[in-house]
């Protein structure tokens, strides 16, 4: 699976700060993320609370190697920006995902699965499946 | 017939519009919302008219699909994806056509706010923009004036309704009282379409 292309990992936030923290908490859970490219996608371009679609399409293609590209967002109009960029076709790399999962933990599982040479499927079933980590 | 020249008045009475009603928008939005409606829609719109300027899109569906891009890009809220979405979509069922007929026009209106309804999983009585955009949707093959009414009669509708979508849905019972922000803002969407005819 060595020469296998790396699934990229976006994350969209409301809050720069969250995004960036986030990103790096996963990699550094990853083992350093072992070649994951992991961008993120937080707030609006002023610096502001919100979401940029420039950000977002940004961020996608930045981590775009050719494998997917796996989305997870916070909520609201970061869930919503971009499935209005996947519906309008061309704004992201082909086989991008929107991710139904938790945050955190979901970048968490996203990147260590993506570190393992998975494919666009697996890590985004290693994210979604995060949701059933129960804490009590 | 409508054409390329009327689907701009729209979109710039929308923007004047918005900007004279940007606080009362946000006002709206402080107790239920994030006190952002207003400058989050006056920002888009304002792109919008400067990119309408610009780039002078020759039919109808071209006009609302560049402004619905605009707005995707430019709001940094939920409204953006939502209205981007709204006009975009409402463009593209307007096909190339250099003209289009009022009853077209309500029938792309339609498969606009369609498409919102998917994008955000509203139904009528969730607090939300769909509340005044489906009832002037209905009213659309009346007249504009109809429209109008009814977007703005379905936007008052919504100060007695618990939210059931968006942030304001986390305040449960304390959604009552006050009117949604984004119906609110929708009623002056359909209201220009009334100055943009000269009506």
């Amino acid at each position: 699976m060595s020469d296998t292309r790396t699934v990229g990992i976006v994350l969209v936030s409301h809050s720069a700060e969250v995004a960036a923290s986030v990103a790096e908490l996963a990699k550094g859970l990853a083992g350093g993320g072992a070649g994951v490219p992991v961008a993120a996608a937080g707030g609006t371009e002023g610096g502001g609370f919100g979401t940029s679609a420039e950000l977002v399409a940004a961020a996608a293609a930045s981590v775009d190697r050719g494998a997917g590209v796996a989305v997870l967002t916070d909520l609201g109009s970061a869930v919503l920006t971009v499935k209005a960029l996947l519906a309008e076709g061309d704004e992201l790399p082909p086989d991008t995902r929107l991710v139904d999962a938790p945050f955190v933990e979901g970048a968490v599982a996203a990147v260590v699965t993506a570190s393992t040479g998975a494919d666009l499927a697996a890590v985004v079933a290693a994210a979604s499946e995060a949701y059933s980590y129960r804490k009590v | 017939m409508l054409d390329a020249d009327f689907f701009r008045r729209w979109m710039t009475a929308t923007a004047a519009s918005v900007d004279r009603e940007a606080d009362r928008l946000t006002d709206l939005d402080s107790p239920i919302g994030d006190a952002d409606h207003g400058s989050n829609l006056q920002r888009g719109f304002t792109a919008v008219r400067a990119t309408l300027e610009k780039e002078g899109p020759g039919t109808p569906g071209a006009v609302l699909a560049l402004a619905g891009r605009q707005l995707i890009s430019t709001v940094g809220g939920a409204s953006g994806p939502l209205y981007g979405t709204l006009l975009r979509r409402t463009g593209k069922a307007l096909g190339d056509a250099a003209e289009v007929s009022d009853e077209q026009f309500a029938e792309a209106l339609r498969t606009g706010v369609e498409a919102v309804r998917t994008l955000g999983g509203a139904a009528p009585g969730d607090k939300t923009m769909i509340d005044a955009l489906v009832p002037a949707v209905d009213a659309l093959g009346e007249s504009f004036a109809a429209a109008r009414d009814a977007a703005r009669a379905g936007a008052e509708a919504t100060t007695p309704l618990q939210a059931r979508k968006g942030r304001a849905s986390y305040l449960g019972e304390r959604s009552v009282g006050h009117q949604d922000p984004g119906a609110a803002s929708a009623a002056l969407l359909i209201a220009a379409l009334v100055e943009a005819a000269g009506e």
